[in-house]
């Protein structure tokens, strides 16, 4: 029986072999498998919490509360699906700069890069959706303002707004609308995502193999690749299937402590006359809420989040010098660099905040600087100083410069989302949060 | 037809098979196409947002103020109902202001005090004209239709008025007497 379930159904997921190397915990931190391990999470503690939830604006609230007080262990699977919700935005995130900095991305594995960005829409869609479910003050106003964000950009804007909401403002339809996306559409997103990433990866071979610094020794100009790392193969099971089960127990745990430790929130119920101060959109919009203080609408809710999408998808696609694949930050130059870009991204989004908070309040003229002009000196500044010595002492290999800006601007938009999330007081001003 | 394994591998179709291959092939796309085009019709019109079913006396009703005389100049009067403000300028004009925030759609208060509107989620600020006088909002509040017939002010919530900013033409006066 366990032969048989091994032969026909693990393996079926999993190559008989794998590259012994490929399984070192500092290789991919298990960020993948957790990743994996949150969404089945996530699919049993909903299909749960979809028996108990009553989706319109009149049942909602008293459907959650009834969930929490009176169905054993309700409060216990809210909990876990509203932690690992967050968690998995956290997770993903991770993993995609992991699969970044070890170089995971060149060919053949360009696609499952991109494959990879539609899993993180996704997850981010999924969150988003879910937010709105409780009905509390919370979920409608946080909701209100992120919709809000798309009457900004230009021409369809408002009509998508109005269809997104299903109306003028957020209502029924709306909660209609969320829980059908949420329910139906998010899980098979998820299925067939997770499954296409999943065989791309074994079409690649598996994970990328690691390499150390030194053993970088391909030639810029032929693009000759390095010489080939070790590459002995060790049987899937055990070695593989015990080391993804560890990591599942450990991202189990982690979670079930949180959902033990710390409730999820849940405010009076929405009150369309009354918007809360602060009203924030949740955390991981809570960049783009930030953006949203300091530059005009339609740079902060429509050029900046096109262009970074943009920049990502094309990430794998560069015409690179070379294929450093597997190892972290290219080179011991990139390591430098990388971590120079991580230092100047979050100065320059400390300073430019900092700045913009102090001009703006100062009158209409300076505020308008310190939108426009301030941030286009910060950046030009930082590129030049970038430029200056990265062309001394980087290796000169153009996946280094690429690098050196993805690095700079994740920086500077985790600075904004910190900020955002945790800075950002009554009224949304700056203010410390305890 | 004389058709051989050996003869499609080798040779290039006959010259007189190409068009009307190419000719079906061209249909099956053509099918599949409208295929996919009446599917995101149909989820497009499932989709679609629906006009609320206006309640008397609720929001999307034409609602009765009340008589001109009972809004003093410079006052600003709450109709939680009907979702705006009616606002009463100091030249007697009369404005009905949406209360939701230009920038993300809060609902904004009256602040008595200091005579403006201020949002409580962005900080933004309004006069009691509507107009943004503080960003991050850089537009002025939406206006509502306002009627004023035998000394009675009513407003359509129906009928929204987008605008960038204050204007003398958008007040409504009640005629001289």
């Amino acid at each position: 029986m366990t032969l048989r379930l091994r032969k026909y159904f693990l393996l079926h997921f999993r190559p008989k072999t794998v590259p012994e190397s490929t399984l070192a915990l500092t290789l991919s931190w298990g960020l993948g498998g957790l990743a994996a391990v949150l969404v089945l999470l996530q699919m049993g503690t909903g299909l749960l919490l979809k028996f108990a939830y009553e989706p319109t604006p009149q049942g909602a609230y008293a459907s959650i509360q009834y969930l929490i007080a009176d169905v054993p262990f309700g409060r216990l699977v809210r909990n876990l699906h509203h932690w690992g919700a967050n968690l998995l935005v956290g997770v993903v995130v991770l993993h995609l700069l992991r699969v970044c900095f070890t170089g995971a991305f060149h060919a053949p594995r360009r696609l499952n890069w991109v494959i990879g960005l539609g899993l993180l829409t996704t997850v981010l869609l999924s969150n988003f959706t879910g937010y709105l479910l409780p009905w509390d003050q919370l979920a409608y106003w946080a909701v209100t303002v992120s919709t809000g964000m798309l009457e900004y950009i230009p021409g369809f804007g408002p009509v998508m707004q109005q269809w997104i909401r299903g109306g003028p403002e957020i209502g029924a339809m709306t909660l209609r609308l969320f829980f059908a996306v949420h329910t139906a559409l998010v899980p098979l997103l998820f299925a067939v995502l997770m499954g296409f990433h999943f065989w791309r990866v074994r079409r690649a071979g598996g994970l990328v193999i690691p390499r150390k610094a030194d053993e970088w020794r391909g030639d810029p100009e032929s693009g000759e690749p390095a010489p080939g790392p070790a590459r002995e193969r060790v049987p899937a099971v055990p070695h593989l299937i015990v080391r993804e089960a560890a990591m599942a127990a450990v991202g189990v745990a982690a979670v079930l402590l949180l959902a033990v430790a710390v409730d999820a929130p849940l405010e009076g119920p929405a009150n369309p006359g009354l918007s809360p101060n602060p009203t924030k959109a949740p955390w991981y919009f809570a960049g783009f809420q930030e953006l949203l203080l300091h530059v005009h609408p339609t740079v902060a809710v429509f050029i900046v989040p096109v262009m970074a999408t943009l920049a990502l998808a094309a990430l794998p696609f560069w015409r690179y010098q070379a294929d450093p694949g597997g190892i972290w930050f290219i080179s011991r130059s990139g390591r430098r660099s990388a971590l120079a870009a991580a230092l100047s991204g979050a100065l320059a989004a400390i300073l430019w905040i900092a700045v913009d908070h102090g001009l703006a309040s100062y009158s209409a003229a300076t505020g308008r600087f310190s939108s426009v002009g301030l941030p286009l000196l910060l950046l030009a500044a930082f590129a030049a100083a970038g430029w200056g010595s990265f062309g001394k002492r980087g290796t000169g290999l153009n996946n280094e410069g690429v690098q050196v800006a993805f690095v700079f601007a994740a920086a500077g938009f985790a600075v904004m989302t910190v900020t955002g999330a945790v800075f950002r007081g009554e009224g949304m001003a700056l203010g410390w949060p305890w | 037809m004389p058709h051989t394994v050996e003869n499609r591998i080798n040779h290039d179709p006959p010259a007189e098979e190409a068009p009307r291959r190419s000719f079906l092939n061209w249909i099956w796309g053509g099918l599949g196409l409208a295929v996919l085009a009446e599917m995101v019709w149909l989820a497009g019109a499932f989709l679609r947002p629906r006009r609320r079913a206006v309640r008397g006396g609720g929001f999307g009703a034409v609602i009765d103020a009340g008589p001109v005389e009972r809004f003093t100049r410079g006052s600003v009067t709450a109709f939680p109902r009907g979702r705006f403000y009616l606002a009463r300028l100091e030249d007697g004009g009369f404005l009905a202001l949406s209360r939701e925030c230009t920038h993300l759609g809060c609902t904004v208060p009256w602040d008595e005090k200091e005579g403006v509107f201020r949002c409580p989620c962005h900080a933004s600020v309004f006069d009691i004209r509507g107009d943004a006088i503080h960003a991050p909002a850089t537009r002025a509040l939406d206006l509502f239709q306002v009627d004023i017939e035998n000394d009675t002010v009513r407003v359509d919530t129906g009928r929204r008025r987008r605008r960038s900013a204050f204007q003398a033409s958008q007040a409504a006066y009640p005629a001289r007497t």
